[in-house]
C-alpha cells in the first residue's frame, strides 16, 4: 500500500507493504516480517553469485537513470587490494518525488538489509547512507535502526557471525539539490562543496575518497532482499509490458489530484488507470491538463500522451518523456503552465552549483525571461531566445542539472505554446483573477 | 594573529563548542571516516545544534578541529542552504513553494505565515524574536502540500486556515 491512502487492489505492494505500520520499524518487527533472512543467505554466497542473481532479476536503478543494478555492481573488481565504498543516495530532492522518504520512515531495516547485501557483493566494508538535510524524521528513524542493527550484531566487524565486516553510517546533507548527483554526493560526503565531478573517471574506478565506489538509490537497494528471498525469476516475472523493465515501482503522486501519495505498481501498468482509478482522477469540477511523470527534470506530457503511456522505462520514452524518479506531478485546467515552468526554472537557477557557465547563466536567464512572459512583458522573439538558451544548456555541462532545466521549457513551449502566446498578446496572465478589471 | 579567541577588545570572548561531551562526540564521529575533512558537514550540524547558527568564530574553531583553513570551512558553509550564517528566530520556519506545492496554494500559506508571525519580510525575524520565515525549494513531501518545517519538525498539509493554530504551539 502507498501511505497515506488505503491500499488499492491494483497495487503490487512489495516495498510499501508495511508503510504505516510502526512495528515494522523495529528490528523485532522487521524480523517477524521475514527481515534479515536475505542478508543471512547473501553472506553465505559468493559476491559474484549475488551479482548474478541481481543481474538475472532485471532490476534497474530507481533513482532516475535506470542503469541495470547487477551490471553496475559487476564493475567493482574484488581483490584489487583497494578499499571499496558503497554510497546510498537518500538525497531525495527531485520535485515531485517522496518515495525514498517513506521507505526510510516505515521500513528502515529494509534499506539497511539491502545496503549490507550490496556492500558485501561489491567488496565494500563501509557504506554511507547520505540523507538530505531536511529529512529529519527519516534521519532519526534510520539512525535508531542502524543502532539496533549494530547492537544485534547484524552490522559490524562480524556481520551476522559471517566473519565479514559491514559498517553502515548515516550521513546528513545540509540542503543542496545537486548533492543527489552521484559525484556531487561523493564530494559532499568528503566534506567539500557539492560540485559534480567530470566523468571519467567513473565512481567504480575513482569514487569516494578516490577509491572504487558504487552508488545506489534507496528504492533500488530496498528491492534487493526481496529478490534474494523470492528469486530472480519471481522478480523478472513482474512485468506487464517491456521485458527490460521488471519488478514493482513506487510512484509518488502530487499536484492537483484527488488522492496524492505513494503507489506501488508492476512495471508496465497503464498510466491512464493509474491516474484515474488509483489516484482518483481530478478534483471535483476540474480536468487534468498536463503531467510530469518522472520528477521535474523530465519532459511534460499532455493528457493525450499520458493516457496512452505504459508505466515503465521504455513506455515513458515512447511517449516523449522519461520514468525518471517516478515523481508524478499533475496540473489541472486551473493552472498556468507558464507560471509553473517559470517556477521550475527558478528552482534550477537556485540549485545550480554554478561551476559551468551554460548552467549558471542559462538557468538564471531562462528564469528571468519566463517570469517576464508570465508577468505580461513577453515578446514573440522570446521563444527563439528560450530555445537557443535551452540548446546551449543541453549536453554541454559536467552534470545534467542544466539539461533538466531545459527539458520542461522545451516541452512546455512545444506542447503549451498557446498559453505562452496568450500571455504575450494579452500582456497579462490569463489565469490570474481580473479583480481590477 | 590568534583567531581562536575571536571578537574585538571589549566583546565577550567566544566560548568553544568542542569541549567535554561535545569533544567526545566529535572524536567518535571522526572514527566513521578515513579523513577528518569528511566530518565537516556533521561537525557543522553539531555547531548549529548547540549555538543555533554557525558564526565566523565557530568556523575558525571547526577549521582547527578538522585541520582545515577557516576560508575552506566558510566556502563549504556558504554552499549549503541549511547552515545559518546569522542568528535566526527561536522558531525557524521553512515553507516549500516549488511548483507542486505552488499548484496547491503554497503562496497563500507564505502570506498568512508572514502576517501572523509579524515577520516584515521573508528572512526577517519577528520583533519578538520568535519567528523567522523563509521560502525553500522542494522539501520532498509533495503529496502532502504544503509542507513546512519548524526547526526540525515537519508539518504536512498546511493550509492558511491552519496557520494560527500551528503557530500557537510554538511559544
Amino acid at each position: 500500500m502507498g501511505y497515506p491512502h488505503k491500499p488499492h487492489p491494483k497495487e503490487t505492494p512489495i516495498l510499501s507493504k508495511y508503510f504505516g505500520e510502526p512495528q515494522a520499524r523495529t528490528l523485532d518487527g522487521w524480523k517477524e516480517r521475514g527481515g534479515y533472512r536475505a542478508l543471512q543467505q547473501a553472506l553465505g554466497m559468493t559476491p559474484v553469485d549475488i551479482v548474478n542473481v541481481v543481474k538475472e532479476s532485471g532490476l534497474r536503478g530507481r533513482g532516475g537513470a535506470g542503469f541495470p543494478t547487477g551490471s553496475k555492481w559487476s564493475f567493482m573488481k574484488p581483490g584489487d587490494g583497494k578499499a571499496h565504498y558503497l554510497c546510498v543516495n537518500a538525497d531525495e530532492s527531485e520535485p515531485g518525488t517522496f518515495k525514498d522518504r517513506e521507505i526510510m520512515r516505515w521500513t528502515p531495516h529494509a534499506l539497511i538489509e539491502g545496503t549490507a547485501i550490496a556492500a558485501y557483493a561489491i567488496g565494500a566494508e563501509v557504506a554511507y547512507i547520505y540523507i538530505r538535510g531536511e529529512f529529519t524524521e527519516p534521519l532519526r528513524v534510520m539512525e535508531a535502526a542502524v543502532k539496533e542493527a549494530y547492537a544485534a550484531g547484524i552490522l559490524g566487524n562480524n556481520a551476522m557471525g559471517s566473519g565479514h565486516r559491514v559498517d553502515v553510517h548515516v550521513h546528513r546533507g545540509a540542503g543542496a539539490y545537486i548533492c543527489g548527483e552521484e559525484t556531487a554526493l561523493m564530494n559532499s560526503l568528503e566534506g567539500r562543496r557539492g560540485n559534480p565531478r567530470i566523468k571519467p573517471p567513473f565512481p567504480a574506478v575513482a569514487g569516494l575518497f578516490g577509491l572504487p565506489t558504487t552508488i545506489n538509490n534507496v528504492e533500488t537497494l530496498a528491492a534487493v532482499p526481496h529478490i534474494l528471498n523470492n528469486g530472480a525469476a519471481w522478480y523478472k516475472a513482474m512485468c506487464l509490458s517491456n521485458p527490460k523493465s521488471t519488478g514493482s515501482k513506487l510512484f509518488s503522486v502530487c499536484g492537483n489530484v484527488t488522492r496524492p501519495g505513494n503507489y506501488e505498481v508492476t512495471m508496465g501498468f497503464p498510466f491512464k488507470d493509474f491516474l484515474y482509478d488509483l489516484c482518483g482522477g481530478p478534483l471535483p469540477g476540474r480536468k487534468f491538463k498536463a503531467v510530469i511523470p518522472g520528477g521535474s527534470s523530465v519532459p511534460i506530457q499532455t493528457m493525450d500522451e499520458a493516457e496512452s503511456t505504459l508505466m515503465d522505462y521504455e513506455g515513458f520514452v515512447a511517449k516523449g518523456t522519461m520514468l525518471g524518479s517516478g515523481g508524478v506531478i499533475i496540473f489541472d485546467d486551473s493552472q498556468c503552465m507558464v507560471k509553473h515552468i517559470a517556477r521550475f526554472a527558478r528552482f534550477y537557477a537556485h540549485e545550480s552549483c554554478a561551476q559551468c557557465t551554460q548552467c549558471r547563466e542559462g538557468t538564471a536567464w531562462t528564469t528571468k525571461i519566463l517570469e517576464r512572459i508570465e508577468a505580461g512583458g513577453g515578446t514573440m522573439q522570446d521563444f527563439d531566445t528560450l530555445l537557443e538558451l535551452a540548446d546551449n544548456m543541453t549536453g554541454k555541462t559536467i552534470c545534467v542539472l542544466s539539461d533538466s532545466c531545459a527539458a520542461p521549457v522545451v516541452s512546455g513551449i512545444q506542447k503549451f505554446k498557446h498559453e505562452f502566446e496568450a500571455h504575450i498578446t494579452g500582456k497579462r496572465c490569463p489565469f490570474r483573477a481580473t479583480a481590477a478589471a | 594573529m590568534d583567531h581562536s579567541s575571536g571578537g574585538a577588545i571589549g566583546e565577550t570572548p567566544y566560548p568553544p563548542v568542542f569541549v567535554g561531551a561535545m569533544k567526545e562526540e566529535l572524536d567518535a564521529l571522526l572514527g566513521r571516516y578515513p579523513t577528518k575533512m569528511a566530518a565537516l558537514l556533521p561537525t557543522l550540524w553539531m555547531v548549529q545544534r548547540e549555538r543555533g547558527w554557525v558564526s565566523e568564530e565557530a568556523m575558525v574553531e571547526v577549521s582547527q578541529e578538522l585541520e582545515l583553513t577557516p576560508a575552506y570551512v566558510k566556502g563549504v558553509v556558504t554552499f549549503y542552504t541549511m547552515y545559518h550564517q546569522h542568528p535566526v528566530g527561536r522558531y525557524f520556519i521553512q515553507v516549500c513553494t516549488t511548483s507542486p506545492c505552488g499548484a496547491c496554494g503554497a503562496e497563500k500559506v507564505v502570506e498568512t505565515l508572514l502576517e501572523e508571525t509579524g515577520c516584515a519580510d521573508l528572512g526577517a525575524t519577528s520583533p519578538d524574536g520568535r519567528f523567522t520565515v523563509i521560502e525553500v525549494e522542494c522539501l520532498g513531501a509533495c503529496g502532502f502540500a504544503t509542507p513546512i518545517m519548524v526547526n526540525d519538525e515537519f508539518i504536512e498539509s498546511v493550509t492558511p486556515e491552519k496557520v494560527s493554530q500551528i503557530l500557537s504551539q510554538f511559544k
